[in-house]
Order: C-alpha cells, then structure tokens, then sequence
C-alpha cells in the first residue's frame, strides 16, 4: 500500500482516507460547506466532493453525466465488475432493479421480522450475564449477516467468510486491486454452487427466486445473478451493522435518549429516522462520463465524485441544528438511502433490523454507557460505523 | 375545507415513508412505490398525517393539496 502525504488543505487537497476525516468528518464537512462547497482533490486520479444537500441530491438526480458504472473511489480503477442494479444507468436500470423490489417490500420484509427477533434475542443471551460487550462486534455486526443469509437460504453461521469478502471488497480493494479481485473471484464461484443446487431443488428464498427469473422473457446470465448475488451480500451487511452500530455509540453516550426510548419504545422508529440521518453510514460515488456545471461548479469527464448522503445529512440548509440528535425531529427528509432512481433496495428491510435491534436491547438492557476509557474505532471508505465499540451494563 | 394528498408517481422511488407514517392515506404496489388510497381524500382527524408524509419524502413526491369541498 502506497503511503498518502497529510492533508493540509481539505478544499483543494482532500483525502477521505485521512485519520481525522476517518475519525470525525463533520466539522471538516462543515467548514468545506461554508468556503468551498464542493471541494476536490487529485488523489485517486481526481474527485468531487459536493457538501451540501442540494448538491448531492443534484448529482443523484443526474444519471446522464454521472454514471454508476463506477461507485467506489480507488487508487487503481480495476477492471469494471457489474452488480446491478447498483450499476446499471438508465434505461437498463428499470428492469434490473424491478427484479428485486418485490423481495425487499415492507409487507415482504415483515414476513423475515420473527427471525429478526429471535436473532437478536440469542444474540443478547449470550453476554446479557456479563456485564458488557462489544456492542459492534458481539451484537451489531451478528444481526445483518444472519438476516442476509436467511433471505439468501445460506448457513447463518458463515458470517466470518461474508464479512472477510466484504471486507476486501470494500475497504482493502481501495488500495489492493488484487485482494479485491481474489474475492470476487471467490464469490463468483461459491455463488455459482449455490445457483446450480437452486436449480435442482428450488426453496423459498432469493438465489432460488433469480436462478429462475426472466427479464422480457429471457432468463438471466448467470454473471448478472451472480453480480446481484454478491450485491446483496456486500450492501446488506456492513452498511446495516454500521447503522445499529452508530445508534448505540448514540445511547451510550446520552442517558437521556436511552431513558426515553426504553421508556417510550413506540417512538424508536422516527429515533431510528434521526440516527439514519445524523449517522448515515453510505457514502457513493459517480463516474463524470460527460462534462458539466453544478451550482457553479465545473465538473470534468473521467473524474469521480464521492456522493456523499451523509454530508448531505448535515446540511444546515436542510435540516436546522443539524449536528444535534434530535429523537423527535418531526421533519427529516434524510438520504441515508440515497435519493433518486438507486433508491436503497434493502430500505425497508434495514429499518426493520435496525428498530428491532433496539427494541429487544433496550427491553432487556435499559441502562448501559461506554466502557471506562474504551478505544471506539471506525471502519474508513463507503461505509462509515464503528468497529469496536465496548459497553458496560447497568 | 378539504385536504387531499396525491403521490407524483415519477417522482416517487419507493422510500415507503408515507404509508410508515400514514398507512391510512397511502398504499404501496407490488414494487414498494407509493399512490394515495382513493382519491386521495383526507379524513378528518388525520390532516397531520398527511403533512406528516410530506415532510418526510425524500423525493418531494407527497403533495397536500387545499381545496374547497365538493
Ligand atoms: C442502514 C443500512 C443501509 C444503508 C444506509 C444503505 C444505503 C444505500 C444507499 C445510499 C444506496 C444508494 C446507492 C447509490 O445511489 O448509488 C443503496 C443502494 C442499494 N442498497 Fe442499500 N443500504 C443499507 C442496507 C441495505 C440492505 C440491507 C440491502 C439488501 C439486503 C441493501 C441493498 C441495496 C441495493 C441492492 C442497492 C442498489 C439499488 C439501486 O441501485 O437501484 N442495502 N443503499
Ligand atoms: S415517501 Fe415519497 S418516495 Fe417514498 S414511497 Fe412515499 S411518495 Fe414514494
């Protein structure tokens, strides 16, 4: 890995790898938003990074100079592998996205909420007697990773090898190529396996429902329902174990939101709005495939942009007192889930684990703060949450 | 008066926030995108709801309208 000089000016020279940007964003996200909203950088081989919500809901809306066929910020662009419908653009989009709505619809996400429950209520047997845990790691990170798999029809208990894949896909590929394309060469191949048993015995769940499914008629490759596949897996996962992450890095910190939610539980689910919007964990990225202005700003062809939701989320234009956790904000169009045609498919179903998660914590554990001098650490490139996070009971 | 909500079916892209907030005054179709339910009429006692949805669109795609009753 190539070692990257500090930054010393954020508007022209900005690194979203640096420590500090990796460790708290949000004043340095405010001070851009103030003197030059949308700042850039040549590191990466050249990227955007619009501050304010207009900004970012502008470029979302815009599929015709901003692509998705690239969504990550990389050191190397490796050779593009598609996982639509994250990126597909329009018109493919429609017809690659309408595939997996049905599966993630609210009346479709209630049917998985029992094994949600039960998920988190092992979960919390497991430490409730010890005084403490990692709510990141023993609690958080346990909830998405079974939930996916159950919807996928995979062992619940292959957590480790999802999270090693993700892991490299996400975070290490930014800078290694090669770890990144070993295992998506490793994916391909486990879910090759799982499509071909599928296809022999069919169950209720999702490799099964896109080993037979058809677009006008004609069923899919099988790089396109592996590309899905593996899509599933990688946005389902460390984006929700962030979410629930950042909401008890939250409630450990302020008694005053724990009492009340563990007081008044009907109001965890506009709480979990508020957390999505002040924590929002994803941050996407466009490719420029044809040059053009925003607000100003011009925007060069082959360059990237980091779509940032979560600074859009900060945008005191948008949302008065914005770095405040208001549990009751009643107005609050976040976009957490992005905004525009790539709208989260796994909205629904993250909000279910994310208020489940807390419902069946705070039921059992009401009362709980950060361990005495805990070292919290936060995972760094598109997902932001974090990673350790240890916590005493009582 | 009578308040009516109308979803903008372009607009919409299923965050499925007003029929969280307000299940009374708007349905989801098989793809998760939302419509008002009927025409859209709000029942008296539930005109919060329908400014509820609308502050929390992320799409702009909830629109309360005031008319005369008819
Ligand atoms: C709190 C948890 C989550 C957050 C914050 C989140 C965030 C996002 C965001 C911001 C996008 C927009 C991408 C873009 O504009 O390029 C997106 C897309 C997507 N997410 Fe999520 N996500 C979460 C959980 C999930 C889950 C649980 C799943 C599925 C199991 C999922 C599957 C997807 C898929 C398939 C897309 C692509 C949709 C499209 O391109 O049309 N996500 N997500
Ligand atoms: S909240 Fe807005 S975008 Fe979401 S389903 Fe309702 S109308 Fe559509």
């Amino acid at each position: 890995m190539r070692e990257r000089p500090p930054v010393t000016d954020w508007a022209a020279d900005f690194d979203h790898l640096d420590p500090r940007w990796v460790e708290d964003p949000y004043p340095i996200w405010q001070e851009l938003r103030d003197k030059c909203p949308v700042a850039h950088t040549e590191r990466y081989m050249g990227v955007y990074f619009p501050t304010r919500y207009d900004d970012v809901r502008a470029v979302a809306y815009d599929t015709e100079h901003f692509s998705s066929r690239r969504i990550v910020v990389r050191e190397n662009p490796p050779p593009r592998i598609p996982a639509p419908p994250i990126t597909s653009d329009p018109p493919r989009h429609r017809a690659d996205k309408s595939l997996l709505l049905p599966a993630f619809t609210p009346d479709a996400i209630k049917r998985h909420e029992p094994r949600a429950r039960a998920i988190c209520a092992d979960l919390i047997e497991r430490f409730a007697a010890k005084g403490g845990c990692d709510a990141a790691v023993d609690y958080a990170q346990e909830i998405p990773v079974r939930l996916v798999a159950h919807m996928l029809g995979l062992p619940e208990e292959e957590g480790d090898r999802f999270r090693k894949w993700i892991y490299e896909i996400l975070v290490a590929g930014i800078t290694e190529p090669a770890v990144m394309m070993r295992a998506i060469e490793e994916t391909s191949a486990y879910f090759a396996t799982e499509i071909e048993k599928r296809k022999r015995t069919p169950g209720d769940d999702i490799i099964s429902y896109l080993a037979a499914a058809r677009i006008d008629g004609e069923p899919l490759a099988p790089e396109h329902i592996i590309g899905s596949l593996r899509l599933l897996l990688v946005a389902g996962i460390d984006t929700t174990w962030s979410a629930i992450g950042s909401c008890f890095w939250h409630l450990a910190r302020h008694p005053e939101d724990r009492r009340r939610l563990a007081a008044e539980p009907e109001l965890i689910p506009t709480a979990v709005e508020e957390f999505l919007r002040a924590y929002a964990p994803v941050t996407m990225a466009r490719e420029v495939v044809k040059a053009t202005t925003i607000n100003g700003c011009a925007f060069k062809e082959k360059q990237m942009v980091l779509l940032s939701f979560p600074a859009a989320n900060r945008d005191p234009a948008m949302f008065p007192d914005p770095d405040r956790v208001v549990i009751d904000r009643a107005e609050n169009r976040h976009a957490a889930f992005g905004l525009g045609i790539h709208r989260c498919i796994g909205s629904n179903l993250a909000r279910m684990e994310i208020t489940v998660a807390l419902q069946e914590w705070l039921k059992r554990i009401p009362e709980f703060q950060l361990a005495p001098n805990a070292k919290v650490t936060w995972s760094e490139g598109t997902v932001r949450g974090p990673r350790k996070l240890p916590v005493v009971f009582g | 008066m009578v308040l009516k909500v109308k979803v903008d079916r372009e607009r919409c892209q299923g965050h499925a926030r007003c029929n969280a907030l307000a299940p009374e005054l708007f349905a989801l179709d098989a793809f998760g995108n939302a419509h008002e339910i009927g025409d859209g009429r709000v029942p008296a006692g539930l005109e919060d709801k329908a400014f509820l949805a609308k502050a929390n669109c992320p799409e702009l795609a909830v629109e309360v309208i005031e008319g005369e009753g008819s």
